[in-house]
């Protein structure tokens, strides 16, 4: 791959371009960071975020105790002393609420950060060392692509032994070829720029170049992929567990929901029990949504809507001014 | 003089964002007679797409037109409503885009886009569109069996020819020809500029001519327009402009590019930080050859390498 | 056709990877299935039956290798075992009786909200900024934020239990006879709509945006320009040019998106008691039945491959570029 440049003057040349490769990396990032912040998506959808990791942190010291415990007579409906009602067997709605939020966020994060790490991993490595090992990557990730989710859930966790270790394990292994394959044509795109044909002439070592010159580049789509895996993983938790195959002992959204129907709440009105959980993975998930929009739109200004409603074949418009 | 097919009057335009308006083009006029080449030119930037999508209107939302006249045969194009727009475009004035391996539809047979521009216009029946396509591509040599092809089984020389055959489709008035060989090779380059050449003499039409080459400039047009940060600052007959040129930006071009013909000469390339600021408007200087006034001293040659 | 027959290789051998998959599984983790299942199942199976199914799950010890050409030549004649929580009936028997209605189910909503999605982006982004453009797709991706299985519980608390207009479970009524005539049908179309819906409601943003976003891209195509300075109609513009070239992406993704889908309508399926796949699928994860839970995947994902071909053969017909080579 370094054969192709061997005049000593290119090297000198290209010397500064390496350097500002990775300065400009840096630099964008930060500014990614910085425009995110004065988005009025982004920060809807973090302020949304930071609150349930907050009620989550807080669980314990909102509401001491096993949340799962008999509290009052089974199904009663919202009241000043249960906020949110209680369940068929008399369990504080709010609380397991409150308490489900602590392993659905994070077997959420962290199915979603292992399924982005994964993909970056077989991506780059792809994209990078291409030929043979890219044609096998690709492939394998081409099959985990087609083979339909859920139902690949369902075998592996009924196999595995139940457990928020298995859930996230599952949740990584069905999860991590989406982002393998953006990551991997994002850094195609990349691995072809100049400067790290620069930095290849110069020797760098292949990890030093996928980590120094190509990883920083890819900031947004990294950011984009790793919301999207956060979703995808948050739903497919909730999917596995409300068919009973997550740890129906552990308490979380998905498993509230389980209970919810397993105990009949919805065929007897009790619309209390299973609206909560519900909404809080929708809230969750589309406040990502939100985040994931605006870096989209800050890195597509395409997409970023016009201010006034325009046809797209309109003509130019004409403004007369006046003399001036 | 012959009759002004196309009169462009002070033409202003600007593309506006929420913090400023940047000006495209300014205070730009100028004239193309019947079956006249005109040639506009000028570095990236410099306003001369901008003015060949204005007259069409085809500029898309933050740009506008603040300021000027344009007239086509007298009519007023900027007061045109939509309709009339439409039925107006193509039947007096045709565009070749750019860059010709993206100006045709990749998912639709050559012979449907011939067909539906031919019809949108002129009616007619399926049949007589595709004959009328046929005898276009036979005018600009390619097969008319090709009428059955996608673009991408076409080279793109083929296909800007196709494209310059479907600009002649109507017998417009003004072909616009928007840098129409940046994106091929010289070769092919002579080619299409000899095809256009060829069917300027046999239609009639006349042309804006729009590119940066200087010499390929020189070569088809009668008359050429200098275009410097949006504005005009010299124009003049070809020969005048390449003998006698008198604005330094207009020598530096001149300076940047070989000539096709004729002795090999130093290029000097354009000069680097030279900026011209506050350019007023054009003086007539000679018969016909305009120049805008510069304080400026011309650019000595041959100091860049 | 090159593209055709090197996607049928692929889809074969994403096949081949499954069975494989489904094998090793119960070999590779730990701990006994088969006593796992007959410890939570109510049936009282014969001796040999309990010997199959050790040999199926290779909880017996047997060689590995020609077990598993024995399982592959048992899957290809259509042999998944016995299904425990439904015994004796073979799991394929039990399969073939769920899928037309997950098939029903999951391409009508796949229709719909394929057609209804791409119709709504193309409009969005003809009309930027505009009414559509700025409302639909926030409250898309709302909608589109729930979970499948929570959207059908709150549509079935609404319409179903408050205010009884929806059948609130089964394909079609008690009692009714299946058969092709007028009132049965309205009788599954009257079940069919809520769960429809439900599915059509989630996935609707995902195309909507998809669309919208590939339509802005194609938008600024030096093609669109040349065909409004063509001077034509604005909606021809739209369709015959930005519409028809955007939708090659979608189609593609449409492809990918099949699989997570038929997810969503296996969920689905099971708040609505849809007898279906999904609605077996729950059965099959209450009574540990391995075997069923294993077809189930092996024919899903052979459908969602089929799907996929499908797709293909359509991706063909309207990108000429792929036509040759």
């Amino acid at each position: 791959m370094s054969q192709n440049v061997t005049d000593p003057q290119t090297l000198i040349a290209e010397e500064p371009t390496d350097e500002s490769a990775a300065n400009r990396a840096r630099v964008s990032a930060t500014r990614l960071l910085r425009t995110l912040l004065r988005n009025g998506k982004a920060v809807a959808g973090l302020s949304i975020i930071v609150v349930f990791i907050v009620l989550a942190l807080l669980a314990p010291v909102l509401f001491p105790g096993d949340p799962a415990r008999i509290t009052s007579a089974g199904a009663s409906t919202p009241s000043l002393q249960h906020w949110l009602g209680t369940t068929t067997k008399g369990q504080d709605v709010l609380g397991l609420t409150l308490w489900g939020a602590r392993s659905s966020l994070f077997v959420g994060f962290a199915a979603g950060i292992f399924s982005t790490v994964v993909g970056v991993l077989v991506g780059l490595s792809g994209a990078y060392f291409g030929r043979g090992l890219d044609e096998v990557l690709s492939l394998v990730t081409n099959v985990f692509l087609l083979v339909p989710g859920l139902p690949l859930l369902v075998i592996l966790a009924a196999f595995m032994p139940p457990g928020l270790g298995t859930v996230i394990v599952v949740l990584v292994i069905t999860g991590w070829a989406g982002s393998a394959r953006v990551m991997r044509s994002q850094a195609m795109s990349i691995r072809g720029k100049d400067y790290v044909a620069a930095a290849l002439v110069s020797g760098e070592r292949p990890l030093r170049i996928m980590v120094r010159e190509i990883l920083p580049n890819m900031a947004s789509v990294v950011m984009t992929t790793l919301l999207g895996c956060i979703i995808g993983s948050i739903g497919a938790q909730a999917g596995l567990e409300f068919l009973g195959l997550g740890d129906v002992n552990t308490i979380s959204w998905g498993t509230n929901l389980f209970w919810a129907t397993s105990d009949g709440s919805l065929m007897l009105g009790q619309w209390w029990i299973f609206v909560p959980s519900g909404l809080a993975i929708a809230l969750v998930a589309f406040a990502l949504a939100l985040c994931n929009y605006a870096v989209d739109e800050i890195t597509n200004p395409r997409l970023r809507r016009p201010k006034h409603a325009t046809k797209s074949t309109a003509a130019t418009t004409v403004v007369r001014k006046e003399e001036k | 003089m012959s009759v002004p097919v196309l009169e462009v009057q002070d033409l202003t335009v600007e593309y506006v964002s929420d913090e400023r308006a940047v000006r495209g083009a300014d205070r730009v006029s100028f004239t193309i007679n019947s079956g006249e080449i005109f040639g506009l030119a000028g570095e990236s930037g410099c306003g001369k797409s901008t003015i060949a999508n204005s007259i069409m209107r085809l500029l898309k939302d933050p740009a506008r037109i603040t300021n000027g006249k344009i007239l086509f045969d007298g009519k007023d194009v900027l007061g045109m409503d939509e309709a009339s727009l439409r039925a107006w475009r193509w039947n007096n004035v045709a565009m070749v885009f750019q860059s010709a391996m993206n100006s045709l539809n990749p998912v639709t047979r050559i012979g449907e886009q011939f067909v539906d521009v031919i019809r949108t216009h002129r009616g007619g029946s399926r049949a007589e569109a595709l004959s009328r396509a046929k005898e276009l591509l036979q005018m600009v040599r390619i097969d008319p069996a090709r009428l059955r092809a996608y673009p991408h089984q076409l080279s793109g020389g083929q296909r800007q020819r196709i494209v310059i055959a479907m600009a002649c489709a109507l017998n417009p008035r003004l072909l616009i020809l928007d840098e129409p060989t940046t994106a091929l090779d010289v070769v092919v380059q002579q080619e299409i500029l000899e095809q256009i050449r060829e069917l300027q003499t046999e239609l009639g039409f006349a042309i804006l001519f729009i590119t940066h080459d200087m010499s390929l400039m020189l070569e088809l047009s009668n008359r050429i327009g200098i275009m410097y940060g949006g504005r005009i600052v010299e124009m003049a007959p070809s020969e005048v402009l390449r003998d006698d040129s008198s604005h330094p930006y207009t020598q530096a071009l001149l300076g940047a590019f070989p000539p096709l013909h004729g002795p090999r000469v130093k290029l000097t390339g354009l000069a680097e930080g030279t900026k011209f600021t506050d350019i007023q408007d054009l003086e007539e200087i000679s018969q016909g050859h305009w120049v805008a006034p510069t304080n400026q001293p011309a650019l000595s040659q041959g100091e860049l390498s | 056709m090159s593209f055709l027959l090197r996607r049928l290789g692929f889809y074969l051998l994403a096949f081949w990877a499954s069975i494989t998959l489904n094998f090793l599984l119960p070999r590779l983790m730990p701990g006994d299935p088969v006593t796992r299942m007959l410890s939570r199942s109510q049936q009282r199976l014969e001796p040999q039956q309990v010997e199959a199914l050790r040999t199926l799950m290779g909880v017996d010890g047997g060689p590995i290798i020609p077990e598993y050409f024995a399982y592959l030549g048992r899957i290809l004649t259509g042999d998944f075992g016995m299904s425990i929580s439904r015994f004796p009936t073979p799991v394929s028997e039990v399969i073939a009786s769920q899928l037309p209605w997950t098939l029903l189910l999951g391409l009508t909503s796949l229709i719909i909200a394929v057609i209804l999605g791409n119709l709504l982006g193309i409009l969005a982004a003809w009309r930027r900024g505009g009414f559509l453009d700025s409302v639909a797709p926030p409250l898309l991706v709302f909608i589109g934020s729930f979970p499948y299985f929570w959207l059908a519980m709150g549509a079935l608390y609404i319409f179903g239990i408050n205010m009884g207009v929806a059948p609130m479970r089964h394909a079609f009524s008690v009692g009714l006879v299946p058969g092709f005539n007028l009132v049965f049908i309205l009788d599954v179309a009257a079940h069919l709509i809520l769960p429809a819906l439900t599915i059509v409601l989630v996935s609707l943003g995902g195309w909507m945006l998809g669309m919208r976003n590939t339509m802005i891209a194609t938008n600024s195509e030096d093609y669109i320009l040349m065909a409004e300075a063509k001077g034509l109609r604005p909606h021809r513009i739209m369709l015959n040019y930005a519409a028809r070239n955007a939708m090659l992406p979608s189609v593609t993704s449409m492809g990918m998106s099949i699989g997570f889908i038929v997810g969503g309508a296996l969920l689905t399926e099971v708040v609505f008691a849809y007898p279906g796949v999904g609605y077996q699928l729950l059965g099959a994860v209450q009574g540990l039945d391995y075997p069923l839970m294993q077809g189930m995947f092996l024919t899903i994902t052979a459908a969602v491959l089929i799907a996929n071909f499908l797709v293909d053969l359509v991706y063909v017909r309207l990108d000429p570029r792929v036509r040759k080579g």
